[in-house]
This record gives C-alpha cells, sequence and structure tokens, in this order.
C-alpha cells in the first residue's frame, strides 16, 4: 500500500515526465494523490481542500527547472507551502508582564496537559530561571492534584495545594493570591479534560481565563488527533483566546495532520512539542521537520527533498531501493550518502527526516564536516571493485588506501566498521528491527560522536 | 448471522443509545444527510468519499466501502439515493457486526484481563468503569495497579477502587509485571472471580515498553498457563489513522483480542471503526502482496470491539453493538 506521499507521486511522477510546464491536466491525478496523501496523514477535509487549491494556484504554469520532472516540482511546492502553513518564527514563551505571568492550560481529556505542564515548570526553572508555582483545579479526575503534585516535585518547583472538595474558580484564585505574595514569576494553570461540546465545562475555563488573565493561554493538541481536530480548535479558539498550541506525543509514529488543521483553523502558533513522558521531553517546534513527517517523508532518503535540492533522482532512487531491500549497498553507495548529508547541511538534515525515536537518539550527536571529507577521501582511494566488495580490503589494500587519502590505517578500519554498521542497519531497518538500530545508532554515522 | 438490534441491556439507564446518537450527530448529519432525494450519480459517490474520509474511516477502507457499494448499487439496479443508503447501512453492519463479541465472564477463574493502550487513551478509567459493569452482574473483581511508572497512576486506580469497593493489588514502585503477579496470586487466595490489570501508557515506537508489555503477558502466563484470557487494547475514538497502527503493533506484541473504544461522547467522528474492521484483512493482503505470507485469502479475523465508552462516570461503558453504532452514524 502506497501510504505516503513519496509513494503515492512517484507512480504519478512517471506518468508526468518529460513535459516543461505544470498544467492543469498534468498535476490533476498529482493533485488527487496529495490530498489522499493529507487525508491520510489525518488533516482535516476542509484544510486539506483549502491547501490543495493554494498549491495548484501556485504551481500551474511554473516552469520545471533543471532535471526535475514536472511532479518532483509540485512536490517541492507541496512541501514549501505546507512548511509555510506549520511556520512562523520559533516561538517562545511570553512573560512580559508583571509577575506573576499566568499560564493556562486547555484541552480535550487525556492530551497531556498535565505532564506538560510539569515539563513548562522544568523549562521554566532551567531555562528561564524563573521561580514557577503550580496549581491544578481538576478537581474531577481521580488523582489528577496528586499527578500534578508529584511532577511539581519531580523538578522541583513550589505545588500550590487544592482538594477536591474546593471549586476551580476559588482555587486559582488563592494561587494567585499566594503567587504574589510569594514572589513567584509564573503561575502554571493545570486544568481538567474537557471536550468541546460541554457547554458548562467550556463556561468554566472561559471564567477561569477571565479572573486569571493569563499572558499564555496554551491549547494542548494529541498529535494522533484526527479529523476532528479541526472542530475541537475551532470551539476551543471561540470559547478562549489562545495564545498558542502544544503538540503532544511526537514521540508517537502519528504523522500528525492535526498539527496542520489546529494551526489553520487558530492561527496560533505551534509553541513547542511533547517529545516524551519524562519532563525533559519538550521541544521547541520545527515546522519544516513537521511539514515532511505529514508528507510521509520520514525515509533516510526521500525523493522529495532529493528533488527540492536537485540532486539526481535516478540516483538517489536507486539508492533508496537498495537501502529497502537491504542488500547490495556498498562503499560507493555509503560514499554518495555522505557526500548528499554534506549537501544536505550536514548529519542533521538526515536526522530531521529519520523517525522520530531514531532522530531523538541521534540528537545529542555532532557532525564532523572535516572527518566527512576525509571519509569520502578513502574510499576516492579506493578502485571500483573494492568499493563493490568492501571484503576485498585486506591489510596491504588498507595501507595503500591510507597512503592515498593521508590518512592512518586505524582511520580506514574505522570507517569499514562504521559502513558494516550501516549495511547492517540498513537490514535491521528492513526487518523493522528498530530497537537494535537504536542502540547501534551512536557512533554509527560517519563524522558522528 | 447479523445480530438482533439491541438497543440497551436489562437494568440500563435510558438513553444510552441517545447519548450515542448524540456523540456521533456531527457524523451523522455529513454522511446520513448526502442521501436526501437525490439520484445515485458520480457526484454522490464522490460526496460520500469526502464525508467518509472526513469521518476518519481512512483512504483504505473508504476506498473499500465505495467500491463495493459502486458494485451492489449495479448488481441491485440501485436507482434512488434512498436505496444506496440502505445498502451501505447493511454494508456497514456486514463489516462492522464481526466485531461485536460477548465476553463470558465465568469461563474461567479468576478470569484475567490486561489493558493497554497509548498514553492518555482511557485505560484506568476503563478499568473503573468495567469494575462497576462486571459487579452489576455479580462479579467479584480484583484491580492490579500495573502502571508503576506515571505520576499519581496508581493513587487514580486507587480512587476507582475506592469508588467500587473492590482490592487494588499495587506496590510502592517497581515492576509492573510483578505487580500483576501479585494481583492474581491474591484473586486466587481470595476466590474472587476478575483481574483487570492496568499497565502504563506506551507509545509502539518506544521500542523497551512494547518489550515490557510482552514480559508483563509472559509473567502472567507464568502464574496461569491460559492466562491472560483477555488482552484489550483501548483506543481514544479521536485517534485518526494512527490507530491502526496502534492496533498491528500491539496486536503483533500481545495478541489483542478485543478493543476498548472511549471518548465517544465527544465529537469524534466514529469512522476510525471502519479503518480498524478493515486494518487485519488490509495487513493481511499487504503481507499477502510481499509475499510475506501464504494466500490472500486466509480468512483473517478483525479484532473484535468489546466495548464502548461514553463519559467518565462509572456507568460510561457498554459492549459494542455494531447495528446501533451504524444507525448512530447514519439514520
Ligand atoms: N509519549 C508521550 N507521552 C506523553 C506526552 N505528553 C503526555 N504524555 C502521556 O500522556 C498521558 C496523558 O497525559 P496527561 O498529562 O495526564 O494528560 P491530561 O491532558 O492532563 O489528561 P486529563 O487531565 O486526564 O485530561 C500520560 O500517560 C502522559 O505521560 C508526550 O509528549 N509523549
Ligand atoms: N469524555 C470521555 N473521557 C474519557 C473517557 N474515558 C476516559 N476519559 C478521560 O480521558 C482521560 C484519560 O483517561 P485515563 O483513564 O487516565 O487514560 P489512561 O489510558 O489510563 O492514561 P495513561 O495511564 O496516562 O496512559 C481522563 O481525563 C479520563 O477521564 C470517555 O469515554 N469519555
Ligand atoms: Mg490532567
Ligand atoms: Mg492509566
Amino acid at each position: 500500500m502506497l501510504d505516503n506521499l513519496t509513494g503515492r507521486l512517484s507512480r504519478v511522477i512517471k506518468t508526468i515526465r518529460g513535459e516543461a510546464r505544470l498544467t492543469e491536466t498534468n498535476v490533476q491525478e498529482a493533485l488527487r494523490e496529495v490530498r489522499l496523501a493529507l487525508l491520510e496523514a489525518d488533516v482535516a477535509l476542509p484544510v486539506v481542500r483549502e491547501f490543495v487549491a493554494r498549491v495548484k494556484e501556485k504551481a500551474l504554469g511554473q516552469d520545471v527547472v533543471g532535471s526535475l520532472t514536472p511532479g518532483q516540482a509540485l512536490v517541492g511546492v507541496v512541501h514549501e507551502e505546507l512548511t509555510a502553513l506549520m511556520g512562523g518564527p520559533s516561538a517562545t514563551l511570553d512573560l512580559a508582564v508583571a509577575p506573576p505571568a499566568v499560564i493556562l492550560v486547555a484541552g480535550l481529556q487525556g492530551s497531556g496537559k498535565t505532564t506538560t505542564t510539569g515539563k513548562l515548570a522544568k523549562l521554566l526553572l532551567d531555562g528561564y530561571r524563573k521561580k514557577p508555582l503550580l496549581v491544578s483545579c481538576d478537581v474531577y479526575r481521580p488523582a489528577a492534584i496528586e499527578q500534578l503534585a508529584t511532577l511539581a516535585a519531580q523538578v522541583g518547583a513550589d505545588f500550590f495545594p487544592s482538594s477536591t472538595a474546593e471549586k476551580p474558580l476559588a482555587i486559582v484564585l488563592a494561587a494567585l493570591d499566594h503567587a504574589k505574595r510569594h514572589y513567584h514569576d509564573v503561575l502554571l494553570v493545570d486544568t481538567a479534560g474537557r471536550l468541546a461540546i460541554d457547554e458548562q465545562m467550556m463556561s468554566e475555563i472561559a471564567e477561569l481565563h477571565d479572573a486569571l488573565k493569563p499572558v499564555e493561554t496554551l491549547f494542548i493538541v494529541d498529535s494522533m488527533q484526527g479529523q476532528d481536530a479541526v472542530n475541537v480548535a475551532r470551539a476551543f479558539s471561540e470559547a478562549l483566546p489562545l495564545t498558542g498550541i502544544v503538540l503532544t506525543k511526537l514521540d508517537g509514529d502519528a504523522r500528525g495532520g492535526a498539527a496542520l488543521s489546529v494551526r489553520q483553523v487558530t492561527g496560533k502558533p505551534v509553541k513547542f512539542a511533547g517529545v516524551g513522558e519524562k519532563l525533559n521531553g519538550l521541544e521547541v517546534f520545527h515546522p519544516e521537520r513537521m511539514a515532511s513527517r505529514i508528507l510521509g517523508m520520514g525515509d533516510v532518503l526521500s525523493l522529495v527533498e532529493e528533488a527540492r535540492k536537485s540532486v539526481d533522482v535516478d540516483e538517489a532512487r536507486k539508492l533508496a531501493e537498495k537501502v529497502k531491500r537491504g542488500k547490495g549497498f556498498d562503499l560507493e553507495d555509503f560514499k554518495q550518502q555522505i557526500a548528499q548529508m554534506r549537501k544536505m547541511g550536514g548529519l542533521s538534515a538526515l536526522v530531521d527526516k529519520l523517525p522520530a525515536q531514531l532522530a531523538q537518539a541521534a540528537q545529542s550527536s555532532q557532525v564532523d564536516e572535516g572527518r566527512m571529507r576525509r571519509l569520502e577521501g578513502i574510499i576516492n582511494s579506493m578502485t571500483p571493485q573494492e568499493r563493490a566488495r568492501p571484503e576485498l580490503m585486506k591489510a596491504s589494500r588498507k595501507r595503500r588506501v591510507a597512503a592515498g587519502a593521508g590518512v592512518t590505517v586505524q582511520e580506514v578500519n574505522r570507517l569499514l566498521t562504521q559502513f558494516e554498521q550501516m549495511q547492517k542497519m540498513m537490514k535491521h531497518m528492513q526487518k523493522g528491527g528498530l530497537q537494535k538500530m537504536m542502540r547501534s545508532m551512536r557512533g554509527m554515522m560517519p563524522g558522528v560522536r | 448471522m447479523l445480530r438482533l438490534f439491541k438497543n440497551s441491556e436489562p437494568g440500563d439507564k435510558p438513553g444510552w443509545f441517545d447519548r450515542l446518537k448524540g456523540g456521533l450527530a456531527k457524523t451523522r448529519t455529513q454522511l446520513g444527510g448526502l442521501f436526501a432525494a437525490r439520484r445515485i450519480d458520480e457526484s454522490l459517490f464522490e460526496e460520500l468519499e469526502t464525508a467518509l474520509l472526513s469521518a476518519d474511516a481512512g483512504v483504505a477502507a473508504t476506498e473499500h466501502l465505495i467500491t463495493e457499494l459502486r458494485k451492489r448499487a449495479r448488481k441491485n439496479r440501485l436507482e434512488n439515493a434512498e436505496q444506496l443508503k440502505s445498502e451501505l447501512h447493511e454494508l456497514m453492519v456486514e463489516i462492522l457486526s464481526p466485531l461485536e463479541v460477548s465476553i463470558d465472564c465465568g469461563a474461567h477463574r479468576p478470569l484475567i484481563i490486561m489493558v493497554a493502550g497509548v498514553n492518555g487513551a482511557g485505560k484506568t478509567t476503563s478499568i473503573g468503569k468495567l469494575t462497576h459493569l462486571y459487579q452489576r452482574q455479580g462479579h467479584t473483581v480484583l484491580l492490579a495497579a500495573g502502571d508503576t511508572f506515571r505520576a499519581a497512576a496508581r493513587e487514580q486506580l486507587a480512587e476507582w477502587g475506592k469508588q467500587n469497593g473492590v482490592t487494588v493489588v499495587s506496590q510502592q514502585s517497581g515492576d509492573p509485571a510483578a505487580v500483576i503477579f501479585d494481583a492474581i496470586q491474591a484473586a486466587r487466595a481470595r476466590n474472587i472471580g476478575i483481574v483487570l490489570a492496568d499497565t502504563a501508557g506506551r507509545l509502539p515506537t518506544q521500542m523497551h515498553l512494547m518489550e515490557e508489555v510482552r514480559k508483563i503477558k509472559r509473567v502472567i502466563r507464568k502464574a496461569d498457563e491460559h492466562a491472560p484470557h483477555h488482552v484489550w487494547l483501548v483506543i481514544d475514538a479521536n485517534t485518526g489513522q494512527n490507530a491502526v497502527n496502534q492496533v498491528c503493533a500491539f496486536d503483533e506484541a500481545i495478541g489483542l483480542t478485543g478493543i476498548i473504544l472511549t471518548k465517544l461522547d465527544g465529537t469524534a467522528k466514529g469512522g476510525v471503526v471502519a479503518a480498524i474492521a478493515l486494518a487485519r484483512s488490509n495487513q493481511a493482503s499487504a503481507q499477502a502482496d510481499r509475499g510475506t505470507r501464504q494466500s490472500k485469502d486466509a480468512p483473517v479475523q478483525p479484532i473484535p470491539i468489546a466495548y464502548v465508552g461514553l463519559g467518565e462516570g462509572l456507568d460510561d461503558l457498554r459492549p459494542f453493538v455494531a447495528r446501533e453504532f451504524v444507525s448512530a452514524l447514519l439514520d
């Protein structure tokens, strides 16, 4: 089943190859595939419609430059538009008021409000060097207050106790008063999960908002949410003046089309991404990464990206095929990959395209440009036979290659080991053995420590 | 054979079906409203496709439904849209009926039920509601606090135990498998009928946590070689196409015997049920395409939907009834 845009379009691309211009007719089928891919990624239908119309308008009449086919050019437009839509400058918390600055979170049941509140407390403590106070006015869900109390203790933030016998409004007013008297910079207010159609609960949170006048009202969205995201977001943004969005559970494998729906409907920036249950699992949101993810471009080598960067697409596709099959991946391919990685702005670009959990594992790693260039040099010093059959590389050949590239034999050895690991990873990837792959991730990529 | 329309169980508080209808109202307007006073033509199929997609049915299930409907419209020489609507109704009932299941709580003693799912889906709350349901049916229940990770998860389950007046076995911290093992022993010692084991939320991408849940199942088997008798995946009805991934991943890890679909009282679309119903057969045919499975025709049983959740209260859980669900979606 072709379930990502790359897959869907590679089929269409074949049919519209060799035309010099994007026209109504040659993009028709491709646009249909774009539509289906976005729906498959859970982007809400009204948002998809508007988006596809925009892409069409932009694309029509566009010249197809260089070696690109019309289909690839179209994908380029799709990716750019999507990034632009997700985009806006990377946002931070707005705390520019007389303290305490109040941050209110809101969202559906189980979306991640309480956890995000804990994460924000940690960010405020460690990143902003602020003194936050946490309070929960979830008097409904069993042990909701205790959950926040535990998280507050974990990050070492002050917690304002409340009880299920109290009214949410009374709780937050008391907390606000306490924060003022004890010179807290920020008051973080966790609320109960609520359905957008629950009028009583929606007016409750509107009331809380009126009383607290928060600088930040964050809408917490589960990245696994489906088509209804658009309606829920509309209802929340009508009931509350939202200032931003937090997208949670992005460490999963949902494509996260809800991000686009919510962003489109509310017009508010996605300020953070939740990427784990632990309290350090809060990241700055990357619009570009999200666009790739929605399009299903989490592949190591995606055609779309290749097309955008004007890398020879046939080569890339051949390599992607090899990667998929996990065999025949030789040193020549390895070299090409290194070269492409450098062209794409180093390893970070590649990391962006890895599935989320791998990207996380690789995040702390650093790219060493110089070392990558030396690796290329080593492979360049090998004969074509040696590149195709790395097992030929015995002691004397290694010495020759080392001398040719101006490196030590140890470095040649290290490259060969890395290559072998990479080859293994390709096989695991093919078998879906992600766990093993993650374990061998560190130190596997060339130039990564 | 299709089951007879079954609106409620004895002792049901009135209005369960109305509440289900309430939750699915929006989908019903979009989907059911398409067919009023018109002929069957291409634009009707297109609008139907659109409506199904925006109800979270997903591309694969939608294509399946539309293709099948076109076939039937031709074969049965349907003329107006109302007829097509009844055909869709029947088709959905055919697809969803195999998802019905009735749980025989007396089959083993103690009956051991393991509950798993992604974070925040509604596992702990569903266990609270199941406890109420089973007690009302005259069974004794014991809860195992197998979420030893999330903040105050234990306290949350303890609260549900208190509300239902049942024992909750938990430990200060530590190994979830060990807690559940203890709970099973305790249930045996006290001659309790049903053990409901809560587990921590986990995403299928977290390999070590998927390994952990496999281990939990293995350890349960050590306590009773036929257990767990049920392995249920809790899915939030608001979930989009990732629901299919969740079913596949958890099924692969721990062999699901059922699904609990929660939060249908919101504005969730409900179409994800179709995607879930067809998930296993789609997966099987994809495997057949790749040659990793013997034959495309081998029958694939869908994973049944044991219960649906319609709220946060004790009484807000019921068995899934296909006809009821389809009626709420369409009529
Ligand atoms: N993997 C992962 N889990 C998360 C993330 N954010 C929250 N969670 C988990 O999701 C579940 C629900 O999170 P909560 O913070 O309790 O959600 P909530 O919105 O406060 O829930 P209610 O108060 O019940 O409405 C918990 O198991 C959290 O650990 C995330 O970014 N990644
Ligand atoms: N409206 C509604 N809310 C529900 C339903 N089932 C559960 N919830 C709510 O969803 C939120 C999460 O429920 P939990 O039972 O804590 O979910 P969980 O799967 O145990 O979560 P973790 O253990 O953190 O992974 C809570 O706020 C529940 O009250 C339902 O059927 N309808
Ligand atoms: Mg909460
Ligand atoms: Mg739980």
